[in-house]
């Protein structure tokens, strides 16, 4: 079963929407990176940033280069045998004992708690799943967790807002490890912004599918940014990112999200191993 | 808006729907303002999130153990309500529980029926059955009274008249009630009152929707804040109580964990001012209350969810509305841009069984799967997964064999599943996806600008002049 929740007893399927309290290993001396389908193409800066971040930290990176996608696009639309055979080329990519480190909380969810679903059927598989979903971190959640890092804020003062998506939030509480990462830097203030948990409208396919919903969500998201007064956004979600942005653009707003390991990258020195960058 | 008496076969044009409801500014503030109030005032009734889920699980584990003997607990209800002589009807379809309301209507001789609230009898669309037939049935419920005075439908189970505000409804009352024009919401309300008061006395029969049916006592339990649930099942000599055959719980017990979440989960009150429990008919020594009492248990494609472990948790619902209350697409579009008697997320993953898959094939489309309403859902149905089973049988390719969800494959398009196989195919195929990794981002600038529903809200993606893969093989070498 998933380490989300004990099923209802009339349930065959789960997938609960909070993480609950997690147990941490120690700081590893390897880690893989999962760089996910949408940083790959659009935000491939973003993985060099996170996987920087972790060398920062003193761990060797292995991106295995036959990784593609979670699965979670044919998920979501309810492919489920396309989505199945996608996060079985993963899992065997991943059968090591390292920790799988993933800069989207999305796709850390669907490795962690998805997996189950898709192979219930599979007994031997899900032994493979259990162990990738127990080493499946989020980004953030890794290096506050795991990694225990203490970030020193080296740029000027600034304020920002942290935008978290919906699955990362509700499947690996990536907002709370965010705000505590950005807590940890005295030039940062973070300001929230309005109906701050609610969905920017992105949602995979649903975007395409129910354009004009989905437009009306990231409308009221971009404007929710502005009026928070923040001068830079941040967020773990490339996904939303790719929303946001595309909004930005389209609105003639210069502001544009990133993501929150660029942020760390540029504007922190890590005074958990003693340095800079 | 569609009826259900004859349900097209056409999918509800909910895409169509949203728009227009998207392009009403007035609609989305009444809902907005509305929304972000019912969301307040439920956060302040759950101060300690510990104690929320212990109670959400406790709610769930109770709706679990009486689905599990639900047949069970069906027959003891109706063998205990019997005993305190209420009579009990069975309905397989609307049509059926229609029909047994109107044989009892006619065996009074009935001309006016007065009803409390009951999403049921919306269900049954029993207004327009009966008032076809020469009854005439009069909503007491105040915000139902406003949508039936609009003809119009409940825009949200709870709060039916939530898509007006108090300027709509005072223009309403003026033009149809011929009353002065006051935005005063007491005032209103007391225009309302009057109204209704006399139609209690003057009513045959009284209508009704349950919130918990319980099967050790035989007990019909019905909440509700205006009083007219009372007056609508103890005034009338005739009381007929409408309810999905789902409603039943075991115990008196039960409804303890159940009545704390929904209230609360609701509209933010640790209680209804009213709540009814009613065992039976006015007995020799009693000075008031109807002199028959019925109950009418609807499964109207209950059986069908209850058939699949996964499907059946839809059954757990206890129709509070949080799931609407909290769901970014529903706060957007309203209610009526559903085409649906439930709309909103509970609306998305119950309706299916009830009209089909084909005229419902956009519902579980409709929405981003962020998952706010599971995280509200007081009894943890988890709609989000449900939302995608019913994605996965909605699109899987039609079958030979009978089917268990009516309008299995209603989505299915040959030409979307070639996408997804061959999508399946590059994202199995390292060679592949290196090959097109490489033309993707080294054709980024043939990327047109224009890339239809996407680009209506926003600026086309770019793709980056080098893949992560590219750029991490050059940091850390080929691995």
């Amino acid at each position: 079963m998933s380490p989300l929740s004990p099923a209802p007893a009339n349930a065959t399927r789960v997938a609960s929407p909070l993480e609950a309290a997690r147990r941490y290993p120690p700081k590893p001396a390897d880690v893989y990176l999962f760089g996910t389908c949408v940083i790959d193409v659009f935000f491939p800066g973003a993985g060099m940033d996170a996987i920087r971040l972790l060398e920062r930290e003193g761990i060797r990176v292995h991106f295995p280069q036959a990784q593609s996608c979670c699965g979670q696009p044919a998920y979501t639309s309810g492919y489920t045998d396309e989505a199945r055979e996608v996060a079985r080329a993963q899992l065997a990519l991943f059968a090591g004992d390292w920790p799988v480190v993933i800069p989207s909380g999305s796709c850390a969810g669907m490795f962690r708690h998805h997996y189950f679903e898709l192979f219930k059927d599979e007994t031997q598989t899900l032994k493979q799943v259990e162990s990738l979903s127990a080493r499946t971190f989020e980004l953030a959640e890794f290096l506050l967790e795991v990694c225990k890092v203490r970030f020193e804020h080296t740029g000027a003062p600034v304020k920002l807002a942290l935008h978290t998506s919906c699955s990362a939030r509700r499947e690996m509480n990536t907002h709370v490890h965010g705000r505590a990462l950005l807590a940890q830097l005295a030039g940062v203030e973070r300001v929230d912004h309005d109906h701050e948990s609610e969905c920017c409208g992105f949602g995979g396919s649903f975007s395409v599918r129910m354009p004009d919903i989905s437009g009306a969500m990231v409308q009221d998201k971009t404007a929710a940014l502005k009026g928070s007064g923040a001068a830079e956004v941040v967020s773990a979600d490339c996904g939303c990112l790719l929303n946001i942005n595309g909004c930005f653009e389209k609105q003639g707003d210069a502001l544009r999200g990133e993501h929150l390991a660029s942020f760390l990258l540029r504007r922190t020195a890590s005074a958990s191993t003693g340095g800079a960058r | 808006m569609s009826t259900l008496a004859d349900t097209p076969a056409q999918p509800i044009a909910f895409t169509r729907n949203a728009r227009e409801a998207l392009a009403d500014a007035q609609l989305r503030r009444n809902f907005r303002g509305a929304m972000d109030s019912l969301m307040d005032k439920r956060r302040n009734q759950f101060p300690d999130g510990d104690e929320l889920e212990r109670l959400r699980a406790f709610g769930n584990r109770v709706r679990a153990r009486a689905l599990s003997k639900l047949p069970d607990l069906l027959e003891r209800l109706e063998a205990n309500l019997a005993r305190n002589g209420v009579q009990v009807h069975w309905a397989e379809t609307v049509e059926e529980a229609n029909a047994i309301v109107h044989g009892i209507a006619e065996r009074h001789a009935a001309k006016k029926v007065i009803k409390g609230k009951s999403m049921v009898s919306e269900e049954m669309e029993m207004n327009h059955y009966l008032g076809a037939r020469g009854v005439d049935c009069l909503e007491s419920d105040m915000g139902e009274f406003i949508v039936q005075l609009r003809e119009e439908k409940p825009s949200h189970i709870i709060m039916p008249a939530i898509h007006l505000n108090a300027g709509q409804v005072a223009r309403l009352f003026h033009d149809k009630l011929d009353v002065e024009y006051t935005e005063d919401v007491d005032r209103l309300i007391q225009v309302g009152r009057e109204t209704l008061r006399r139609n209690f006395f003057e009513a045959d029969i009284g209508v009704s929707g349950v919130n918990f049916a319980i099967a050790e006592t035989g007990t019909l339990l019905l909440v509700e804040n205006e009083g007219n649930g009372r007056m609508s099942t103890t005034v009338p000599p005739v009381h007929i109580a409408v309810t999905g055959i789902e409603k039943v719980v075991e115990h008196l017990r039960d409804v303890i964990p159940l009545l704390s979440l929904l209230t609360r989960s609701a509209t933010g009150q640790p209680i209804t001012t009213y709540v009814n429990m009613i065992s039976g008919p006015r007995k020799a020594d009693e000075l008031d209350g109807p002199q028959e009492v019925h109950l009418v248990l609807l499964d109207n494609g209950r059986s069908q969810a209850f058939a699949d472990g996964e499907l059946r948790q839809t059954l757990n619902c206890i129709r509070c509305g949080a799931c609407m209350n909290h769901c970014p697409v529903y706060t957007r579009i309203g209610g009526h841009a559903y085409g649906t008697v439930y709309p909103g997320p509970i609306g998305k993953i119950v309706t299916p069984h009830m009209l089909g898959l084909e005229t419902t094939r956009d519902l579980p489309t409709a929405s981003s799967m962020c998952g706010a309403c599971g995280e509200v859902c007081p009894v943890k149905i988890p709609i989000p997964s449900l939302l995608r089973r019913l994605r996965e049988e909605a699109v899987r390719a039609p079958a030979a064999e009978p089917q268990h969800m009516r309008g299995q494959g209603a989505k299915h398009s040959k030409k979307e599943a070639l996408v997804w196989k061959a999508w399946r195919t590059l994202n199995t195929s390292p060679g592949l996806y290196r090959v097109a990794m490489y033309a993707g981002t080294r054709l980024r600038r043939l990327m047109p600008a224009d890339i239809g529903p996407w680009t209506r809200y926003r600026s086309a993606p770019k793709p980056a002049a080098r893949s992560l893969h590219e750029l991490a093989r050059e940091h850390l070498g080929a691995q």
